[in-house]
């Protein structure tokens, strides 16, 4: 039986993420202080991007599931940014 | 010999969780087309926001997912009474995100800033939109908290009691995939609503 994975997360690493995030949100804030105009959103999306790739990784378990699980994550967002390249695609150049 | 399969419970949940993606996917592309339209409208009525309680709600829910994670490894060492705290917690957690919340919306509704007001209609199409999202977006994350919120209490009294323990603990996993797609979901929500002004 395949029953509950064996492997366990040490409480030091769960804080490093946290850690992690927690000045990944701090450089957001002070990246959105400073007036990059037009690259502001991308900067801020980017890092938001960064902090949800580490929330999937290590507090969704995704780095210790089996490779099916990674993926099907990969596929659905594939999928959802194909929808968000039609439909902009169509907005933009309409 | 029990039956139970609990790779197939978190693919199931995982499963659900891409629904739940794909929700809010739609909304963030809502916002994205109003916001190429409405470019200025939407920079002035981010304004409105208040960026500071959005901080203080991210740290909060980071800080949540945290504990969530790491009652896992509690429960995976034996240890449930740890696990019990943590989880407590994350509930605190939870309801310290709704209070800063009512504020939040209560200050807005006090002024009159509220889907259908008379200054809502007076405002002009691309700011309605913001605050139309903003509601929408917010409250529908809100609801999601709150039901993670009820799962995790679920959870908590289970590991409290043992059916949860080091030999079995899938509901404890998926009750905190659940919670950390809440947390996955603000991510996303707060630098598009508070911080891009």
């Amino acid at each position: 039986m395949h029953n509950e994975t064996a492997h366990i997360t040490p409480y030091r690493a769960h804080a490093w993420v946290l850690i992690t995030l927690l000045t990944l949100t701090f450089v957001t804030i002070t990246v959105t202080w400073v007036d990059l105009s037009a690259l502001t959103v991308l900067v801020a999306m980017l890092i938001a991007s960064v902090k949800a790739y580490i929330v999937l990784t290590y507090f969704m378990h995704l780095k210790f599931e089996s490779s099916l699980f990674r993926v099907f994550v990969v596929m659905v967002l594939a999928i959802y940014v194909l929808v968000i390249l039609f439909t902009l695609s169509d907005y933009l150049f309409r | 010999m029990e039956h139970r399969d609990d790779i197939g419970a978190k693919l199931g949940m995982w499963i659900f969780i891409f629904t739940e993606i794909l929700l809010f996917g739609g909304l963030f592309l809502v916002y994205a087309i109003m916001r190429s339209n409405y470019s200025t409208e939407f920079h002035q009525a981010a304004h409105h926001l208040n960026a500071f309680i959005g901080t203080i709600n991210t740290i909060v829910l980071l800080a949540s997912s945290a504990t969530v994670a790491m009652s896992i490894t509690a429960v995976q060492k034996g240890n449930n009474k740890l696990a019990v705290i943590l989880l407590f917690f994350t509930l605190l957690c939870a309801a310290a995100f709704m209070v800063n919340k009512y504020f939040e919306w209560g200050h807005k509704i006090h002024i009159g800033l509220y889907p259908g007001s008379d200054l809502m209609v007076s405002l002009s199409h691309g700011q309605v939109m913001f605050f139309s999202l903003y509601y929408f977006m917010t409250g529908l994350h809100m609801f999601h908290l709150v039901v993670g919120g009820i799962i995790l209490t679920i959870v908590m009294i289970k590991v409290q009691k043992g059916t949860i323990n080091a030999g079995r603990f899938v509901l404890l996993e998926n009750g905190g995939l659940y919670w950390h797609l809440v947390d996955l979901i603000w991510i996303f929500l707060f630098p598009l609503l508070y911080l891009i002004t």
